[in-house]
């Protein structure tokens, strides 16, 4: 493997369609963004904007039909996946790079004890033999967090709770010592105190492996609490990218000044909550210009006809809008 | 302020049952398991709590879809689970419900006119039939949908204008009291706020009453003027909206804050967090004393041994059930 300074995982310009009934869907239309070790990125957007195929594609798991790569790049450690073979790519799974996703119920296998699950592929990627693969799996799932992992290994995924699916979902993406981990929307289908407990263990597994963490997610106030980075999307593209504090801060592009105004916050009691009029574009028939521009309060005649590139800001940031600049010296 | 809704003790039990042919009963799930509540005129009273609670059980006894174990639940001062025929059909028109889910709680092969129309098949006294076609297109017009989609079907609709038929539906028949069951839960962040103003607006026009339940402790802050905290079946703790975020006195209701990510990064090193341990335990067989002691922090032997009462102590000034009440505390602002 080619050892050089690039950057743990690189998206560049990539773009995907789905090619349906109604159409050609243009799912991600140019998406930037890349994490090095020991960084957490958010990826943070609505249903649709493209994040979940981003990962996909990362991971090489887009089903193709009807999902197409029609352009761009990933690079892992300066090597292109994209044009890698199937066989390199099924390397580089696990080993390399280890996902997790929202719903553990389905993810995981019903019909096979969890540590039969995690043991499988110590057994066949790492050679050890069944017992020694076993006792494996007990200390991951012990690592997770587990009560009693050496008797719960033998259990089914249906016999734990929702927190502790995800938790063997995690030991899981683990097994094989990845250097990223993208974390599809792990909480969403949490309760809030376990929601806080699942956020805690990846924090603490992060930090200790040095991994880069995406975490993709559509919940503004889990980014806040873990992100070191965050992306936002919209109609598949990136339409800001900013170290966690001065996105919050000072949000440079329209989309992200609008959703953290209109979201309800637990440590203060507002009156009226800022709306976005209208609604996320068919993917199918983008609007020209800006896919923003139809529900945006800045939006001028200009914006109707050229799309605004992601373009760099002082401190390391950038924003596609054409008044990013405005923007940044509020 | 008119007192609409008293609830005093409603249980509801679910038997857990084993066995084919011969079913024995082998315990039961004590989804709601002594709930009182007061609910006023205007007032919208959140119900949080983790899945499991009880919460949505809670809504279908008052909805009178279950049958309730027992307790009483009165409105205008009478009991409506002794209500029967005509009675029980006026009890319907003044307590409407919206779901959670507007992908299934819509007949996709019903026009919009239709479903929103099909409460004056029910109640034809609310709109003589001439009428109804303009009364749907003005209940569209007032949840901020365009009266001429009249004729389309829900599949043609975005998620949050699907739950606005669903508000359109209940708001038909101008009921007193509307029971919301997690209503923004399954919509996207942009579309939640949209929601959320909605139901604001049409409470000051309409003077509605909400019952407004959901797990997002954002969500009820925003929209509750009193909120009720559940676990395992029981209210740990109310009070008015302000008492429960900014003085909760109970354990739980203080670690449930605290779980509730902030959207501010400046504030994750100067919150005090509190992690709770483990998960909810079952239903089944709750605990003894207070069900929240496996799970706390200030349990004491007292906890396993008596169950504390929902009463004021002099920790706190609102209602809560912890025998260590203590006001603390959790989240700025």
């Amino acid at each position: 493997m080619p050892v050089t300074s690039e950057r743990l995982l690189e998206v560049s310009d990539l773009q995907v369609e789905f090619r349906t009934r109604d159409g050609v869907a243009r799912v991600l239309n140019g998406v930037d963004y890349s994490v090095d070790a020991g960084e957490t990125l958010a990826v943070l957007g609505e249903s649709g904007s493209g994040k979940s195929v981003t990962a996909s594609t990362i991971m090489g798991i887009l089903d193709t039909p009807p999902g197409l790569v029609t352009g761009g790049s990933v690079r892992y450690r300066g090597e292109e996946l994209l044009t890698a073979t199937p066989q390199r790519r099924r390397e580089l799974r696990g080993e390399h790079m280890a996902m997790i996703f929202q719903d553990a119920l389905s993810a995981l296998n019903p019909v096979y004890t969890v540590g039969f699950q995690i043991a499988e592929q110590l057994r066949t990627r790492r050679g050890m033999d069944r017992r020694a693969a076993r006792r494996r799996a007990v200390e991951l799932l012990d690592m997770v967090g587990i009560p009693a992992a050496k008797d719960r290994v033998r259990d089914h995924p249906h016999q734990f709770s929702g927190g502790m699916r995800q938790r063997v979902m995690i030991a899981m993406a683990l097994a094989l010592d990845p250097d990223v981990l993208i974390a599809d929307e792990p909480t969403t289908a949490l309760d809030v105190t376990v929601q806080a407990q699942i956020m805690d263990l990846l924090a603490d597994i992060q930090a200790e492996r040095h991994m880069g963490l995406i975490l993709i997610t559509h919940d503004l106030g889990v980014v806040a609490e873990v992100a070191d980075r965050i992306a936002v999307m919209y109609a598949g593209r990136i339409v800001e990218n900013a170290d966690v504090g001065s996105l919050y801060a000072k949000p440079c592009h329209p989309y992200t000044l609008a959703l953290l105004e209109s979201i309800p916050r637990v440590d203060s009691k507002g009156t009226e909550l800022t709306v976005i009029k209208g609604l996320p574009p068919n993917l199918t028939a983008i609007p020209p210009g800006c896919p923003f521009h139809p529900r945006c309060p800045m939006a001028v005649d200009r914006c109707h006809q050229v799309v605004p590139p992601l373009e760099p800001l002082p401190d390391d940031r950038s924003s596609a809008c054409l008044f990013a600049k405005e923007l940044v010296s509020r | 302020m008119t007192l609409l809704l008293e609830v005093e003790d409603l249980v509801k039990h679910f038997p857990v049952q084993l066995g084919i042919v011969f079913k024995r009963t082998v315990g039961h799930v004590r989804a709601v398991d002594g709930v009182s509540f007061d609910l006023h005129r205007g007032e919208t009273l959140g119900v949080v709590g983790e899945s499991g609670c009880g919460k949505s059980t809670l809504a279908q006894v008052l909805m009178r879809l279950e049958p309730p174990t027992s307790g009483r639940v009165r409105f205008h001062g009478e009991d409506i689970f002794a209500k029967r025929g005509r009675a029980l059909k006026a009890l319907r028109r003044s307590i409407q419900l919206v779901l959670q889910d507007p992908y299934t709680s819509l007949n996709p092969r019903m026009t919009v006119g239709d479903i929103v129309g099909e409460p004056f098949e029910i109640h034809p006294e609310v709109a003589p039939k001439g009428e109804r076609r303009r009364k749907v297109q003005d209940l569209l017009d007032v949840v901020g949908l365009n009266p001429e989609h009249i004729n389309r079907y829900p599949h043609q609709f975005s998620g949050g204008q699907r739950q606005r038929i669903g508000i359109a539906r209940a708001l038909a028949l101008r009921p007193e009291v509307i029971v919301c069951d997690e209503p923004v839960s399954a919509l996207d962040v942009s579309i939640q706020a949209q929601v959320m103003n909605l139901l604001g607006d049409l409470q000051r026009e309409f003077g509605l009453s909400y019952l407004f339940i959901a797990h997002d402790l954002s969500v009820v802050r925003h929209l509750s003027d009193r909120v009720a905290v559940m676990y395992l079946g029981k209210i740990v703790e109310i009070g008015s909206e302000a008492e429960i975020y900014s003085r909760p006195s109970h354990p739980y209701t203080q670690a449930l804050l605290s779980a509730v990510p902030v959207p501010d990064p400046t504030m994750r090193s100067r919150r005090d967090r509190i992690r709770l341990s483990g998960d909810v335990p079952s239903p089944v067989d709750p605990p003894s004393g207070c069900r929240f002691r496996t799970r706390c922090w200030k349990a004491t032997e007292l906890c396993a041994d008596a169950e504390p009462a929902l009463v004021s102590r002099r920790g706190g000034h609102h209602p809560s059930a912890c025998h260590h009440a203590e006001e603390q505390h959790v989240v700025a602002g």
